[in-house]
């Protein structure tokens, strides 16, 4: 068997669905300032993601690890290539994570407000950086013989990379608008609502211009001429889908159209990039390709076992978990502060 | 300062922040289950109200062990990448499956148990906090399944400059890592306790609910007692384990230059590494024969012997640890588990003789020693990992040659700066928001009951 395709897959799985539960999570963090009317309505906003966003950050966490184990030059490249973006990441999800859990432990408006600031920057930087870094590989960086990034942090903030970062924070807002409409009530969800019926053409738009842009600047397309082949089609259907579910007013729907979308947009990235992970720019016999930057057989064959067991359990036990809390919060659920 | 340096005084402090708070949590964890399942079989009000006291401090915690944990996380790739390529084939299993088997446990059910009361049946509640303990303290076993095999590598090949594996099992039942793994728990288990002590003393010296914090107290009292014994029997098992498959960090410990049969314990001891010798010691003869070996007659191997041993096998180069940091951290670690077991005992005889809520210096003390497992945790560290230098895995690869060779020197330092000034603002508000939920005592009313952001 290919274990290097089936630890590619599975860490593509791993980091799709950190975007799309994440990116819910990030979406509402980023929302939650310009949605809520008072302190009351930003409570209920934290609330919707409540019990599930450390759950959510659990799976990049998983991603990192599996990358570390399945593909170590992969981890190794791409983490100290990317070391200030990734500091900056890091730094952004801490402050985030204290702000959810430190927030409302004080009724001071100064208190309240800087952990609100933590949680808007802490989702809005690390959702932008997620787009810079993979548009980034995806692009092709400076990797030299040695398999180290050679470059420079203004090599990785180059304009194509910030767009893609900008497009990625727009889907993200939407997917964290479509969560809340459909966990929240009165007013909040209909502002939910309304932020997703007006932004998605700006976002479409946003998007079309980065998409079409890859063919000049990406790897991706390559050998496709102006077809766009099959994972890029059926994203744009879905991002289509999801615009009519929310004309519909089927917010179900329209979210899980969203979800869809996001899954098949980063299908197109690592489909586009397999059987490379991290091209090199500089000479294509750099590049770190599942192959080479592969852990042995033995170490992968140990580690399908693993997730073969375990990987179940866990998604049913997740699943358990927004099945319990799936009930909309309303405002009188958020306990009286005298 | 070279990128080296920088590197590793961030891996130092960015770990052992982390290692303030994971302790706590694995340690008020299993507190705070055994707490619930007093209330889910008393269905006192006391008991629950308890439960969700501890509970509130305990997510103040572990919202910090979270936080600086994802670090770590990526730290191997962004500040140590030569080894991550070096070690990924086995150092990456045990991360990846912490991560699956874990992480993702503890963060579910942590939020289940928070958010679940008064929503889920009674017993899944109890369950999900009993599942918290079990994840937190599975994840000690996992990244100490990845630790043990830096200190003692077993089951691997080397093969185009990279470890590989070649014995799984072998490395999941790494001698070093049952050692480590039993003392770190129980290590923890200690630090949960003294912090319930001591904030169930504070409470009772303050006349705050007497009754209810007498409660929680004779619990933790009872828990660190046990913990804190065996504490010092396994610290014991992984000295005899480090004496010998880790000599030298065994001759740092004890500040052995000279190979002594039988030797002794040193317990006080001015060191001149530069001499390579020890001024003004003070010795218990046969005493580290006896700790090392059980017997009065064994050989321990010093320091000078050792390095020159090591050249003969690794090439020239210096292969000693910082000595004076390792020898003090290990001795105060063993004087604080000594402190703990003659604390815990103590409140134990006052119990019996029922006047724990009545001796006042006693209980001071309690909220002073509360903090100093924390101490114990990092100096335990300390002489780990310091002991193992040079080496990052020992005998495979130095730590000079693990660190990132792309990263600026200013990058790192930068980083550096800001983890520390950011950690330690973190300590500051941690701090202040436990003892502010700490100090009005467990709520009077339900209503406060339901968990929100
Ligand atoms: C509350 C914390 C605490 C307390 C009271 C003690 N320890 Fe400890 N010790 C730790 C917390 C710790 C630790 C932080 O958990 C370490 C670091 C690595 C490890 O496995 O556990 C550790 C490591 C550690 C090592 C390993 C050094 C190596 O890597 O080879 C030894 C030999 C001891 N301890 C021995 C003791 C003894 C004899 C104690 C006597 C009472 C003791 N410790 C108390
Ligand atoms: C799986 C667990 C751990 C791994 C893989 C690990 C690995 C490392 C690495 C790679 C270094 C850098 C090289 C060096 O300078 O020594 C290091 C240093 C260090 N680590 Fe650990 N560590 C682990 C756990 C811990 C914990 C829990 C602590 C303490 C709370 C700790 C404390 C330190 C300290 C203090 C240093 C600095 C030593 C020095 O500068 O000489 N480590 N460790
Ligand atoms: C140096 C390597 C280490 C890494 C990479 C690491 C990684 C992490 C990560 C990513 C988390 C967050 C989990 C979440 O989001 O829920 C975490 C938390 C935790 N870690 Fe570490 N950790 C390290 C060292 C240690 C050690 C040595 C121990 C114990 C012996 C430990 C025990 C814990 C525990 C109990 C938690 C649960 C949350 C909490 O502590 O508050 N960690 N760790």
């Amino acid at each position: 068997m290919d274990f290097q395709l089936i630890w590619f897959i599975l860490i593509a799985i791993l980091f799709i669905g950190y975007f799309i539960l994440e990116g819910f999570d990030f979406g509402v963090g980023i929302l939650m300032p310009f949605i809520s009317k008072d302190d009351t309505d930003r409570r209920v906003v934290l609330n919707t993601i409540g019990p599930f966003w450390d759950a959510n950050e659990v799976w990049l966490i998983t991603a990192g690890g599996a990358m570390f184990a399945a593909f170590p030059h992969w981890y190794a490249t791409l983490f100290s290539g990317f070391y200030i973006p990734l500091f900056l990441m890091l730094l952004a999800l801490i402050l985030r994570a204290v702000g959810f859990e430190f927030r409302s432990k004080k009724k001071e408006v100064w208190w309240r407000r800087t952990f609100d600031q933590f949680i808007f920057w802490g989702s809005l930087i690390p959702a932008l950086l997620w787009g810079v870094a993979f548009t980034n590989i995806v692009q092709g960086l400076p990797i030299g013989s040695d398999m180290n990034f050679t470059g420079n942090l203004l090599h990785i903030l180059n304009p194509y990379a910030l767009l893609g970062g900008v497009v990625v924070v727009f889907l993200f807002v939407l997917h964290g608008a479509l969560f809340l409409s459909l966990r929240t009530t009165d007013g909040l969800k209909q502002r939910a609502e309304n932020i997703a019926r007006v932004l998605w053409v700006p976002i479409a738009a946003v998007t079309a211009i980065f998409a079409i842009m890859g063919y000049w600047n990406t790897m991706l397309f390559e050998g496709l001429g102006l077809v766009p082949g099959t994972f890029p089609t059926l994203a744009i259907l879905s991002f289509i889908a999801c615009f009519i579910f929310i004309r519909m007013k089927m917010q179900g729907y329209a979210f899980a159209a969203m979800a869809a979308t996001i899954l098949l947009g980063a299908s197109v990235v690592f489909y586009g990039l397999f059987p490379n992970v991290m091209p090199s720019s500089l000479d294509p016999a750099y590049s770190l390709t599942v192959y080479n930057a592969s852990s042995s057989q033995m170490t992968l064959r140990i580690m399908s076992i693993v997730a073969l067991f375990f990987v179940p359990v866990v998604l049913a036990y997740q699943g358990w978990s927004y099945y319990v809390f799936s009930k909309r919060i309303t405002r009188d659920a958020i306990p009286r502060e005298d | 300062m070279e990128v080296l340096e920088i590197a590793r005084w961030q891996f130092g402090i960015t770990t052992v922040y982390h290692f303030f708070f994971s302790p706590l949590t694995m340690g008020l964890a299993v507190l705070t289950a055994i707490l619930h399942t007093f209330y889910y079989r008393t269905n006192s009000d006391q008991y629950k109200l308890l439960t969700k006291y501890f509970g509130k401090l305990f997510i103040i915690i572990f919202a910090l062990g979270v936080v600086t944990g994802i670090v770590l996380e990526f730290q191997f790739g962004m500040a140590w990448s030569e080894y991550s390529r070096f070690v990924g084939d086995i150092f990456g299993i045990p991360l990846a499956i912490e991560a699956l088997l874990a992480f993702f446990l503890e963060s579910t059910f942590i939020a289940v148990w928070l958010f679940g009361w008064g929503r889920l049946p009674k017993g899944i509640h109890l369950l999900s906090i009993w599942l918290v303990a079990l994840g937190s303290n599975l994840s000690a076993l996992w990244i100490l399944i990845a630790n043990a095999w830096m200190q003692v590598p077993v089951g691997y090949v080397l093969n185009d400059g990279r470890a590989e594996l070649a014995d799984f099992v072998a490395i999941m039942l790494n001698e070093q890592m049952l050692v480590m793994v039993q003392h770190t728990i129980i290590a923890a288990f200690v630090s949960g306790g003294l912090f319930m002590f001591g904030i169930s003393a504070w409470q009772i010296l303050r006349k705050n609910q007497v009754e209810v914090f007498g409660k929680s107290a004779r619990i933790a009292l009872v828990f660190t007692a046990v913990s804190s014994l065996l504490v010092a029997t396994t610290g014991h098992t992984q000295a005899q384990h480090t004496v010998q498959y880790q000599p030298m960090k065994m001759a740092a410990m004890e500040g052995l230059w000279e190979t002594e049969q039988p030797a002794g314990f040193s317990m006080f001891a001015i060191i001149d590494q530069e001499n390579q010798t020890s001024r003004r010691e003070l010795r218990l003869p046969y005493m580290l024969s006896v700790l090392a070996y059980n017997n009065t007659t064994s050989e321990v191997r010093g320091m000078i012997d050792l390095q020159s041993e090591y050249e003969a096998t690794y090439g020239p180069g210096n292969y000693i640890p910082p000595v004076t940091v390792v020898y003090w951290s290990f001795r105060l670690m063993v004087g604080l588990g000594i402190l703990f077991i003659l604390y815990a005992f103590t409140g134990l005889v006052l119990w019996w003789r029922d006047k724990l809520e009545h001796n006042r210096l006693y209980l001071k003390a309690g909220t002073i020693i509360m903090f100093l497992p924390l101490l114990a945790n990092s100096l335990g560290w300390v002489v780990t990992e310091m002991g193992r230098q040079p080496w990052i895995v020992h005998g495979l690869m130095l730590t000079r040659d693990g660190v990132s060779p792309n990263v600026s020197s200013g990058s790192m330092l930068l980083t550096t700066i800001v983890f520390t000034l950011v950690y330690g603002l973190l300590a500051a508000v941690a701090v202040y928001l436990v003892h502010r939920f700490a100090k009005p005592g467990v709520p009077e009313d339900k209503d406060t009951m339901v968990h929100a952001y």
